[in-house]
């Protein structure tokens, strides 16, 4: 049983049931709605952008524990950074809890306490609970409209299926 | 009268008790372990496992009588053909059909659907007409209706459920117009359990002269269905769901209006004759299966329906029923879990959520016990939006499930909210 508690750890469990920056940001000037249909969860993610600096991060929606604490730390940890470094941390992110080894971006930022997402890579179908708010974000950033799905994101249906 | 017969409902209490342990070993993958603990399947209304003489079958075809059917003059074309019009007849008395020819092989119920709202539905549904399903269909009932009301400028009408997810059958005379030119209905809800009252439904449209389709997926493995008793004009399962395999199922439909209606696909074997100026259509059912259809599919659905009369569909109910009983006040005991979909006739599914934990947190941590359910919408996306949640947990029975895995399912659940207390 060690996968589970790899998947479920106490700081994700934390995050999960008191998660940070959540509700509607005042003064945000980027958001996209971000949608599992796999498993209907929805999040909203708003950024507060200035001189290309996320000055200030937020979410709202409903989420299991994966995406809810996946979204709060992720707001944790972009409060202050430029967008380049944004998404230069979404690749390492992306990377880590796909279980990839590549060797990251020059000047890509430290994962640091997003390193307690790694045992997501033993459980293939969360992979997209745990990229929700980042491609939500990604949209945000994007100024698009629209609704993000994990769908056309993470390709393939993992574990969709009738009835 | 006297009262020294206790008084049964007829075809249910009579029904001899199943022989589980027996049952199960006809089931292969019944006896391997998901992540070192034994298999609980509980996945069923998403498919059910195969028995030895279904995954047989196919080998069997294969590995001495395999050729194509209704076009050779050589043995094996002629085995084949056999074998698969043979199943064809087994289905027919399986849901007491009046001729074979109204049993149409397909892909499975979605494709029956689909087949029936692109013939009789484009025949029949004009601009401003309505078409009318319930609140608690599977996408597969709702999206192809959705196509043809597209095309047609038709509307979408939704007869609504209670509370407890029952269909609220009062109001469906008060939504019938008119206009109306097709109902199409869930026989047993995949999402929440609920058995419709179908007999009424099809009473109340047909004296209006609107013909029915039941969408029979979920209550073809757990029911007895005699397609003449119900009245329906069409009806619609999937092989996979009953033991049988994936990639076949069957739309029955009353003979006089398959008559009516024009082809589904063009191709092989569903002509009589082809010129470049006329074609005219196969009889039925072969009008409506273009192409080399699912030969070994259909064989091995014949060797499910072969399978279930043996072991009794009214006996399969009686111990479905037994077990949603057990299953239902074993986990209302525990604290926090909320059974959604409370119906007074239900069978074969419960549905839950549990206070403080998503379902798909829920279906992971169970997993890792070997224990297979459902997490999410179940296609039934619309179900979810009326209770006011994104998803669900679900698990499903069959006739291989027993007492002991309903508890190992209550002490996944116990696990789980230790875990996410």
């Amino acid at each position: 049983m060690g996968e589970l508690r790899d998947l479920y750890q106490e700081v994700i469990l934390d995050h999960s049931k008191r998660p940070k920056n959540f509700g509607e940001l005042a003064g945000a000037n980027r958001q996209a709605e971000g949608y599992n249909p796999l498993c209907g969860d929805r999040e909203t993610v708003y950024v507060r952008l200035e001189d290309d600096v996320l000055k200030e991060v937020g979410f709202r929606g409903a989420g299991c524990a994966i995406s809810t604490a996946s979204a709060s730390m992720m707001t944790e940890s972009l409060k202050g950074r430029t967008r380049g470094e944004a998404e230069a941390l979404f690749e390492r992110f992306h990377d880590l809890i796909t279980g990839k080894n590549g060797a990251p971006k020059p000047g890509a930022p430290e994962l640091g306490k997003l390193e307690v997402f790694s045992g997501v890579r033993e459980f293939p179908v969360r992979i997209k609970c745990a990229t929700l708010p980042w491609h939500t974000l990604k949209a945000a950033l994007a100024g698009e409209d629209r609704t993000v799905s994990t769908e056309l994101t993470e390709g393939p249906k993992a574990e969709s299926g009738g009835a | 009268m006297s009262s020294a017969v206790p008084v049964r409902e007829p075809g249910r209490a009579a029904a001899p008790l199943l022989d589980v342990e027996a049952l199960r070993r006809d089931f292969p993958i019944l006896a391997r372990t998901v992540h070192g603990r034994p298999l609980v399947y509980l996945d069923n209304a998403a498919t059910t496992q195969k028995p030895t003489p279904v995954i047989e079958a196919a080998a069997d075809l294969y590995g001495r009588y395999y050729g194509n059917i209704h076009r050779g003059v050589h043995e094996l074309s002629v085995q084949a053909t056999d074998a698969y019009e043979r199943s064809r007849e087994k289905v027919r008395a399986f849901v007491n059909a009046a001729e074979t020819r109204e049993i149409v092989f397909v892909r499975g119920t979605t494709e029956a659907i689909n087949l029936v709202a692109q013939t009789l539905g484009r025949q029949r549904v004009g601009e401003g007409d309505e078409v009318v399903i319930t609140a608690l269909e599977h996408h597969s009932n709702i999206v192809p209706w959705q196509l043809l009301c597209d095309e047609k400028r038709a509307n979408l009408r939704v007869l609504p459920i209670d509370r407890t997810g029952e269909v609220r059958v009062e109001e469906l005379e008060r939504l019938l117009t008119p206009r109306t030119k097709i109902v199409s209905v869930a026989h047993v809800s995949n999402a929440l359990g609920t058995l419709l009252p179908i007999r009424k439904i099809v009473e109340i449209a047909h004296a209006r002269g609107i013909p029915v389709l039941v969408d029979g997926a979920q209550a073809v493995p757990r029911l007895a269905v005699d397609v003449q008793e119900i009245g329906c004009d069409f009806y619609a399962f999937s092989a996979h769901k009953m033991y049988g395999p994936t990639g076949i199922g069957v739309l029955y439909g009353r003979a006089e209006l398959l008559e009516e209606m024009p082809p589904y696909q063009g191709g092989g074997d569903m002509i009589s004759s082809v010129s470049f100026e006329k074609t005219t259509w196969n009889v039925l059912p072969y009008k409506f299966e273009a192409g080399t259809p699912d030969i070994a599919g259909a064989i091995g659905l014949g060797a499910a329906v072969d399978y279930l009369s043996r072991v009794g569909i009214g006996s399969v109910t009686a111990h479905e029923e037994d077990l949603l009983g057990y299953a239902t006040s074993s986990l209302s005991a525990l604290p926090g879990l909320t059974v959604v979909g409370t119906a007074p006739e239900k069978i074969g599914v419960l549905s839950f959520v549990l206070e403080g934990v998503h379902p798909h947190d829920v279906g992971t941590v169970l997993d890792q016990e070997g224990i297979a359910i459902r997490t999410g919408h179940h296609c039934a996306q619309p179900v979810m939006e009326f209770f006011g949640i994104p998803a669900t947990a679900r698990a499903s029975l069959a006739l291989y499930n027993t007492r002991a895995e309903i508890d190992a399912l209550a002490e996944g659940i116990r696990k789980v909210q230790r875990m996410f207390r």
